[in-house]
Formats: structure tokens, sequence, C-alpha cells
């Protein structure tokens, strides 16, 4: 590893989950030996996209141009700052969720696994060819391979409800790309003649601040996955499938890659300076605050706890957004810097769901009373979790919400700082009780839910018998789902203290 | 005013439109389907004699190669429908073959007959 | 050897015909198999030389028969944009006929077999010409071999209704002929000439005293060769054609003859009506354009409702080939090259996608929608390139079908119609939902008992899918050859007009 170029790290990265995902299905008949495969794979990723970072961080911007599909266009590949958080977030987190998942599918005994991690590592890749897109068209290629490569995991369950939420995934996802985003990739190829990503921006004085505000907002609401209202139904829709895949999917590959995408598309394709003098695009920071607040006020009447944390992510991913729409450096950083924060921690909120339901087959939020004492691993993690959250120090959360505010502040904008303090009080709201019922609150004493009927039989015995015993009597999750929770709750409050690998790239992405 | 001279000159033609519609209102207006064949039958000959009619130079001979016989008769276009009255038999066959074995499938060959038969199932 | 490759033109004509005759004398239907096969295994290698030798030297290969020099005589003309179709078309042939053994055999009877093998050979003679030869009416003869051929293909499907759909085929197949005749003849008449480079040389001059019959002549070729492509409205006999056709009949069929047909109308505008008519002052490409929308958009919503798997894949073809017309009628170099590209790679497509599905047929006899469910765990390979072929329909970036709609986009937007981009994607969502539809119903579904014996088809039906399946990823990469070439193409069609 030591002696490869930055542009054999570059192809391997892609490579190496595709291979993943041909070897995994050989070992179809040994589960052992097929998440061994798993977790190398993903061990190979994270250290050689961890490569990447030194050759970046001094300057290095690796390349590799492909065939020429369409006149002047390439799929082409090109290492820079902000694509490298993205990719080192989620490859990182893949190794964490690897472990999770382990725990999780067997512990539900979850039907088609290899299909699973074959889906997954397909996903992965296609998250890191997103991060280390050179053009346009290689990122709308490997977003559409994403939103593919996610459906039948979203559809994982094969039940009606799940080729609902399926179906709802697929044609938001698919037909914002289709209709708006490559409409607006289209244009801008036509317009500008490429769709190179350009420190700077390709569009100065091409378009009148009509039509490029017209654009940005193809862009804005073409790309589905930053899950702008009134575009983000798929999202609350897709936490039909297992829980690892609404957490490093759904909280982490699939939706940062369109936050990614739209702050990309912000800075290296319109450039900051083009937008701000344009003067058209107050919509944008009001589309931004709008979802802020309306996802946070919807998630307070969530009773389901997936579907809290979902619409929890819809606001929180327009703080990215935002960010990008305040249109100063500084917000720009504090957006960036939310990309890797928002990822720890809602991972980590995640895998408590999913931690909860393996454990006690409870799904919502009113049934989880005194919860924390009987997993109080899973609880703790997931108090760190809400606290970034809502941006409270000592949680990676504080960082980007702090760079957006100076950012805002900086430059005499009022409106988005209004948003981030109330929407600051209504995450406390709706994130604060769930804690307080784990840890204050009485055991619940509610009958079995149906969730569990092979636990019902044994847990109705066990209530004669007292303690010690299945289903309300339940103790921790398998240790690989602890471990992994434990792991990314650590990570939210160490990305606190030692910021600088995230804070390095995105500042290296606003210089020039 | 009407020109006569014209008309006389294009006469032709007319005849030709007359078959070419007649034929056509025929493939259109039956349902019997050997009627049908038979109204596309009409109206590619009349396509025979859209070509054939201006190859035809009044008191021309038969296209022959000899300096005593100056003004001659165009030969293409008889190629041509030799060759297009090839291909309508061809055609007018395997139409009535097609009537045929639906004749045996469905004991009928009126479309409409045909067509309730099919919804039945 | 150069003897040979002088007479590439007319080879590749009479391969096929030769094979044709050749087939009627065999009794068995795995001789004639061999016979159709050897001839479908040389005509791509025929076509691929012309385009090589055409590319390379960037004249037309002028073939004259008989001695007969060309005006009068007929002239097979090979110049980049029909070696392109020629090898189209020979390529489908080529990768139909391993899987036309096992699914003729059990679609046809024993005794019809050698028949309809010479019927297939026929039809690819009758296609090649079409496209190969540089006469109007030698077209025609071409256009009507290969029509009677497809009439008799047709009607040896399975069920009685394939009778009829042949029977309608015929009558509206012969008035589209007739048609186009009829307009040959009006130019005949005033230009005294059938060869297509002469009729374009000769009508300018004729324009000034006799617009009159050249624009009805323009009336009846556009509207006779828009019945044969199937350009909407005129597609009525095409969706019960291939829903009833045997299975190989419909694959091979849907790649190639509405092909030829598009051909003959790119030809007789580009390189006849174009030089001459100032199509500037008649709303043709407004028509077709506004034409080729509606069935991009009318034929997609028919598809999403339709039962059976066979019809609806028919009317994402009608759907499909409004996005070739649209692209010919922009009449730009990117919109012409879109339409170009669009033609070999829906031929790509569709074929594999008739493949799949006549692969199920074979397993299980079934054609139903609703009766494949679950099809997709009893034949995964199968299925999965079905997918692949549907996701290239629908133009997902990777595909073959991204390409085509690249270049119609920024043929639209050269045009100054920016509106028209968004046309064209929105359509391609149709496709999402008639292609989800067959997914949710192949995955989601419990397999139906009648299927629970179905299993992969054999090797030489799977083979031939999977081949074009995966062509439908590599030329969403390279596109060299589709994308390369149309657009030398469209340089030649346009004179090198932006």
């Amino acid at each position: 590893m030591y002696d490869a170029t930055p542009e054999t790290l570059l192809i391997a990265s892609l490579v190496i989950p595709l291979i993943g995902a041909l070897l995994i299905p050989l070992f179809h008949r040994h589960p052992n030996l097929r998440e061994t495969v798993t977790l190398i794979t993903a061990g190979l990723l994270a250290s050689v996209v961890w490569s990447l970072y030194g050759p970046v961080m001094a300057g290095a911007r690796p390349e590799l141009v492909g065939p020429e599909i369409v006149p002047g266009l390439s799929i082409a590949l090109k290492v820079e700052p902000l694509g490298m958080i993205y990719g080192l977030v989620a490859s990182t987190l893949w190794i964490v969720n690897s472990i999770y998942s382990i725990g999780y599918m067997r512990g539900n005994n979850e039907p088609r696994q290899t299909s699973f991690y074959v889906c997954f590592a397909v996903a992965i890749a296609s998250a890191i060819g997103i991060a280390f897109s050179a053009n346009l068209i290689t990122l709308f290629l490997a977003y559409e391979i994403l939103t593919l490569s996610t459906y039948p995991l979203v559809t994982h369950k094969a039940t009606d409800e799940a080729r609902k939420s399926g179906r709802t995934y697929l044609m938001l996802l698919i037909g914002t790309s289709m209709v708006l985003l490559l409409p607006a990739i289209i244009i801008t190829a036509a317009v500008a003649g490429t769709t190179d990503f350009t420190p700077g921006g390709i569009l100065d004085g091409k378009l009148t601040p009509v039509l490029l505000s017209g654009l940005l907002a193809l862009f804005v609401f073409g790309i589905g996955k930053a899950a702008v209202m009134p575009v983000h139904f798929w999202l609350p829709a897709a936490m039909v499938a297992p829980t690892p895949v609404s957490a490093l999917l759904h909280a982490v590959a699939v939706v940062k890659a369109g936050v990614f995408t739209v702050v990309k598309v912000v800075v290296y394709i319109f450039g900051i300076d083009t937008l701000r003098q344009s003067g058209a695009t107050d919509w944008f920071l009001w589309v931004a605050s709008f979802t802020i607040i309306v996802a946070s006020l919807i998630a307070l009447r969530q009773d389901n706890l997936k579907k809290r944390l979902a619409y929890s992510t819809v606001s929180q991913l327009s703080y990215v957004v935002l960010g990008a729409a305040i249109l100063t450096p500084l917000s720009l950083v504090g957006a960036a810097m939310h990309i890797a924060a928002h990822a720890c921690a809602k991972i980590t909120l995640f895998f408590a769901a999913g931690s909860i339901y393996t454990a006690a087959h409870k799904t919502e939020i009113s049934e989880l009373d005194g919860i924390g004492h009987k997993m109080p691993w899973t609880m703790s993690a997931f108090t760190i979790g809400a606290l970034a959250m809502i941006g409270l120090p000592p949680t990676a959360g504080f960082l980007g919400k702090w760079f957006m505010l100076q950012g805002a502040a900086g430059s005499a904008q009022w409106l988005p700082i209004v948003v981030i303090v109330i929407s600051t009080i209504l995450n406390a709201l709706y994130f604060l009780p769930i804690v307080h019922r784990a840890f204050f609150r009485g055991t619940a004493t509610t009958s079995v839910d149906a969730g569990a009927v092979a636990a019902a039989s044994v847990g109705a015995a066990s209530v004669r018998d007292g303690e010690h015993h299945h289903h309300d009597d339940h103790g921790e999750a398998p240790f690989p789902i602890v471990l992994a929770l434990c792991t990314t709750a650590l990570m939210t409050l160490a990305l606190f203290f030692f910021p600088e690998v995230p804070m390095n790239l995105a500042n290296a992405m606003i210089q020039r | 005013m009407i020109e006569w001279e014209m008309i006389a000159y294009h006469y032709n033609y007319y005849i030709t439109i007359f078959l070419m519609v007649s034929g056509l209102y025929i493939v259109i207006a039956r349902g019997n389907m050997i009627k049908k064949l038979i109204g596309l039958g009409l109206f590619q000959t009349s396509v025979y004699l859209l070509y054939l009619a201006p190859g035809k130079i009044i008191g021309g001979t038969a296209p022959i190669y000899d300096k005593a016989y100056q003004v001659y008769s165009n030969p293409l276009p008889h190629v041509l429908i030799l060759t297009a009255i090839v291909v309508g038999v061809a055609t007018l066959a395997v139409g009535l073959a097609l009537v045929v074995r639906i004749s045996e499938e469905y004991g009928s060959i009126d479309e409409d007959e045909i067509f309730e038969q099919d919804e039945d199932q | 050897m150069s003897g040979l490759q002088e007479h590439l033109p007319i080879l590749q004509i009479l391969v096929p015909l030769f094979g044709a005759i050749l087939t009627a004398f065999t009794r068995r239907g795995i001789t004639a198999w061999a016979i159709a096969a050897i001839a479908s295994g040389i005509a791509p290698f025929i076509s691929a030389g012309l385009l090589i030798r055409v590319l390379e030297t960037g004249q037309p290969i002028s073939y004259v028969m008989g001695s007969w020099a060309a005006p009068w005589g007929i002239e097979y003309r090979v110049d980049v944009l029909n070696a392109y179709v020629l090898l189209i078309i020979s390529l489908i042939g080529l990768i139909s006929i391993p899987y036309a053994r096992k699914s003729v055999a059990t679609e046809i009877d024993s005794h019809k077999q050698p028949w309809f093998y010479t019927m297939y050979l026929l039809c690819l003679a009758g296609l090649l010409g079409i496209v190969i030869t540089g006469d109007a009416f030698n077209a025609f003869v071409f256009l009507e071999i290969s029509s009677l051929a497809t009439y008799t293909l047709i009607a040896l499907g399975r069920n009685r209704r394939a009778l009829l759909s042949a029977y309608q085929y015929l009558i509206m197949g012969t008035i589209g002929a007739t048609f186009y005749i009829i307009g040959v003849g009006l130019l005949y008449v005033v230009t005294g000439t059938l060869n297509f480079a002469d009729l374009a040389t000769k009508l300018g001059p004729a324009m000034a005293t006799h617009n009159k019959p050249i624009l009805a002549a323009m009336a009846f070729m556009t509207v006779g060769i828009s019945l044969k492509l199937a350009l909407f409205p005129l597609h009525v006999w095409l969706p019960n054609a291939y829903a009833y056709a045997p299975s190989f009949a419909t694959a091979f069929l849907a790649g190639t003859a509405t092909k030829a047909a598009i051909y003959l109308l790119a030809r007789i505008y580009f390189s006849v009506f174009a030089v001459v008519v100032p199509l500037k002052e008649l709303p043709v490409s407004e028509v077709i354009i506004a034409l080729s929308l509606a069935a991009m958009f009318l034929a997609s919503i028919t598809a999403i409702f339709e039962q059976n798997a066979k019809r609806m894949l028919a009317y994402s073809s009608v759907a499909q080939i409004g996005y070739i017309t649209l692209g010919l009628a922009l009449a730009n170099k990117m919109g012409v090259a879109g339409g170009l590209v669009h033609m070999f790679n829906h031929a790509i497509m569709k074929t594999a996608l008739f493949f799949a599905l006549g692969a199920m047929a074979y397993r299980t006899g079934l054609g139903q929608m609703s009766s494949l469910a679950g099809i997709g765990r009893k034949m995964p390979i199968t299925t999965a390139a079905f997918v692949v072929a549907g996701l290239g329909l629908i133009g997902v970036p990777g595909t073959a079908g991204f390409i085509s709609k690249w270049y119609l986009a920024i043929g639209a937007i050269n045009h100054g119609w920016t509106w028209l981009v968004f046309m064209i994607v929105l359509s391609s969502l149709l496709a999402v939902i008639y292609i989800g539809r067959f997914v949710e119903i192949a995955y989601f579904r419990e397999p139906a008992p009648e299927i629970a014996n179905a299993h992969e088809p054999p090797a030489s039906m799977l083979a031939p899918l999977v081949i074009l399946a995966a062509a439908t990823i590599y030329l969403g990469f390279d596109t060299r050859l589709t994308g390369g070439t149309a657009q030398s193409i469209a340089n030649y069609l346009l004179g090198g007009a932006p």
C-alpha cells in the first residue's frame, strides 16, 4: 500500500467493494466466510480511502479519465477535499456498520442475507463513486446506481408494505433525478460545454440571474437524496428496510450523497461568488429553512422511533443545504463538518433503534419507558447521538452549527440564525423526552407486542418466574450491535475534540 | 370555365385516382376479408396505371434499337410494373392463404363476427 | 480476395437469399436451422467489412447490377448511413440465430420448421435489401419481400389470433407499401429516374415547374413509410403482430423490421428531399416531432396498463420509435445522431427483452404479466437480463439508453427547444412504471403453481440474452461504434451544417 500511487488508490477504492460484491455470493453457503469477506472488504476500502487523505492534504488531486461516452464528456474520477470527507465517512462507517449488520441480521433471522450484503457492497461502491466523481456525468451515473442498488435493500422484507415503500422510494428518487437533475446536467453541459467540477464554478457569466436561479432549482429539487421538502417522502418510506440499511444508507451514504451533491454543485458548478452576485437565490435559503423547521415539527408527532429519526434526518440534511445556501466560505465549512458529524451521530441513533428492536422487539417510543436500565450501553450511546443532534458540546453536532452561525452572522443574514435557534429547541423537544423516558420512568407494563410472536410464549411463562427472562426482561442486544453503537458514539465525541481531519479538508475545499 | 383540353390530356390520371380511391374505400368499408383483399388488389392496380400511362408516347413503337424507329415508348415502366404485378400477386396469395386459415380456425371470414368470438374467450 | 471484396454489396443480399432457397428444399428443422445459421453468421461480417471500408475511404461504395450504369440500372450504394443500419440488422440476425433453434422447435410444428427458416432468411434478405439498394423501386420490391415473409412468420404463432394479426398487418402493410410506390411513381413521372442519388440532382430543377407532384410524392412516401415503421398513429398493426408472433419472430422483428423502414424515411428525407425541397417552409419536422411526442407518451401510457407482457413491450416499441423519429426530425447534428444511436441501442435492448419473455414462455408457456408472478426466483438470470435491458429502455446512466437520450436532449437544446428535454425525460419516467410493474410482479409475488417447475432456459437461449444484456451496459460506456459512427453519419447527411 505504501508505494501505491494516489491514482492506483483511487481506482482501488472503487474496485475493492465491487470485488467484494462478486466474492460474497461465492460463500453463499458459508455465512461466517461470507461475513469475513464483507469485513475484509470494508477494512481494505477504509484503509485505501484513508491513505488518500495524506496526498490530498499535500495538494495532490489524483485523477483518472475513462472513456468519452457522449461528445466532450467522459467518465472521470478526481479526488478533491469535499469528496474526501464524504468518502472517509462512508468507508469508515461501513466497517462499523458491517459489524452491526452481522449482529442484526443474525439476531433477527433475516432472509436472503447474501443478496443483502451484495447490494450493500454495490451501494458503497457507488457512494465512493459519487464522492470521487470528477464531473456531473460520472456523479449522475453513480447516483443512479446507488438508488437502484438500495432498492432491493429497502424492499428486503418483500411484504406488501415493503413493495409500496419501494415504489415511493424508486419513483421519487429516480423520478426527481431523471426529470429534474438530468435536464439540469444536460443544460449545464450545453451551456458550459463541460460538466467538470471546477473550483469557482463553470457557469460564471453564462446565464442570466433568473436562469441561473432556475437551474439551481432543478439541481436542488432534482437531487432527491438531499430530501429537501417536498421531495423528502422517500426517506420515511425507506424506513421499512432492515435497520443496518436505515443506519448506513439512509442516515449516511444515500442522504449524504444528496447533500454532498448539493454542496458540490453549489461550490464547483455554480461557484458561490457567481450565485451571490446573481442575488436570485433567496428562495434557496427559504426552502432549506422551511424543511428544517417543518421536518422537526413532523418528527415531534412521530411515535415510531425510526420514523422520528427519519424526519430528524430530513431536518438535519437541510442544515447542510442551509450551509450551502448561506453562500459564505465559513458556512460551507460548517456544511462539510455537519456531513461528518451528523453521519456519526445519526448512525448511532439508528444503531440504538435497531438494538432495541433486536433485544426488546420494540419500535414505538411510547413503549420505551425505563429501557435505559435494561440497555444502559445502547441508551447511553443514544443520548450522545441525541445531544449531537441538538448541537450541544461536547459532541460533533456543535461544530457544524457553530460555523454556520458564524458564516451567517458574518454576512449579516438573520434568517439562518433564527432558524438554527428555533430548530435547536425543536430538536431538544423531540429527543430529550426519549432519553427522559428511557432513564427516568419506571418499566412499562404494556402487553406483549405483535412483533414478537415467538418471544411471547416464553415471555408469558417468564412473567410468573420473575426476572431474568425474555422480552420484557431482556438485556442488551448481541455483542456486535453494542460494540458498533458504542464505537460510533465515541466517534461522535471524538470528532468534537479532534476535528482536524474534516476541518482540514473543509478548509482545503474553500481555498482556491 | 372548364379546361377540356387539360382534362383530355390527363384522363388517365382521373381513372387512376378513381381506381385508387375505390380500392381503398373497399378495404376500409367492407367487413368481408375476401372483399377487402379485392379492394387491396384494385388499389394496387391503380398504381400500375399510374406508372404505365406516362410511359406511352402516342405514335411511339416498342423500344426497338434501330434507325427506322425514332420514337418509342419508355420500356422501363413496363419492366417495373411487371415486378409490381408479381409482388401484387404474391401479396394476394399470402392474403388469401391467411383467410383460408382464419376461416378454418374461426369458421367465418367476417371481421365483426371474428372479433366477437375472440372477445368471448 | 480483392475480387470478393468488390462484390460485398451483392453478397450481403445473396447469402441470405440463397440460404432461403436452400432451406426450402430441406425437410428437417435442424438442417434448415444450420443453413440459416451459416447465412446469418456471414451477413454481419459483410456489413462490418462494408462499414469499415466506407468509414476508411469516406466515399460511398457503388455496385452496379448487370453492367447497366447507374441511373438506368439498379445501383447498390453503400454509404455510412446504410452500412451502419446493415450492421444493426445483420448483428441482430447473428445474435438471434442460436436462440432460434430451441424456441422454434417448441413453438412451430416440425414439418413447418424448414419453411419458417426460409421465411426468416427471406425477411433478413429483404430487410438488408431495403437498406443497401440505391434505387427507390428496388427498395419497394425488397420491402415487399420482407413484408410478405413477415406476415407468414407472424401467422405461424400458436394462438389463432396470430392469423388475424398477420392479416391486419398484411392489409396495412400493403397499403403502406403502395403509398410509398405511388410517391415513387410521381417522382418518376417528374424526373424520369428512380435512383436516390440521381433523384437528388434532378429534383432541384424539376421543383421550379412541378412542385406540386413532388410535394404530393413526399406526402405519399412519408405516410407509406410511416405505416411500415409504426409511427404514431399508424402503429395499430404492431402491438398485436408482436404479441402473437412466435417468440423468436417477435424478437427478431422488433430489432430489425422497423429499423429498416426508419432508414428508408431517413434516406428519402436527408438524401433526396432535404436537398431540394425547402423543408423549412413546410412544417414537416414539426408534425413529425408532434407525432413522436404523442407516441412517446400515449404508447407508453398504454404499455403501463397492458396485461400481456409481449404487448406491453410492443407498445413500448412504438414509444421508442418515437424517440428515433424525434431525433431525425430535429434535423440537427446531435438530434440525428441521437436518433441513429437509438436505432442501434433500441434494437439491442428490445431484442433482449423479447428474448427474456420468449425464454419465460419456453419454460412456462405463459405470457400474461400476472401469470409470471415470482418468475424472478425461478429464472433469476433471465429475469435479471430483462431488468438490465429494461433499465436501458428507461435510460438509466451506465446503459445504452442513456447515451441515446443524452444525444437527443442536446439535439433538442441545439434546436432551441429546451422544453423538449423535459418531454424526453418525462416519457422515460413512464418506462420506469411499466418496467417497474414487471419487476414487482416478477420478484415480490409468490410463484404460482403453474411456474413451480420453471428454471433457466437452455444455454443456447440464455447466452444470446446475456450477451445482449451485457451489450446494453457495454454500449453505455464504449460509444465509439454507436455514437461515433452516428455522428459521422449525421455530419455526412447534413452536409457539414451545424
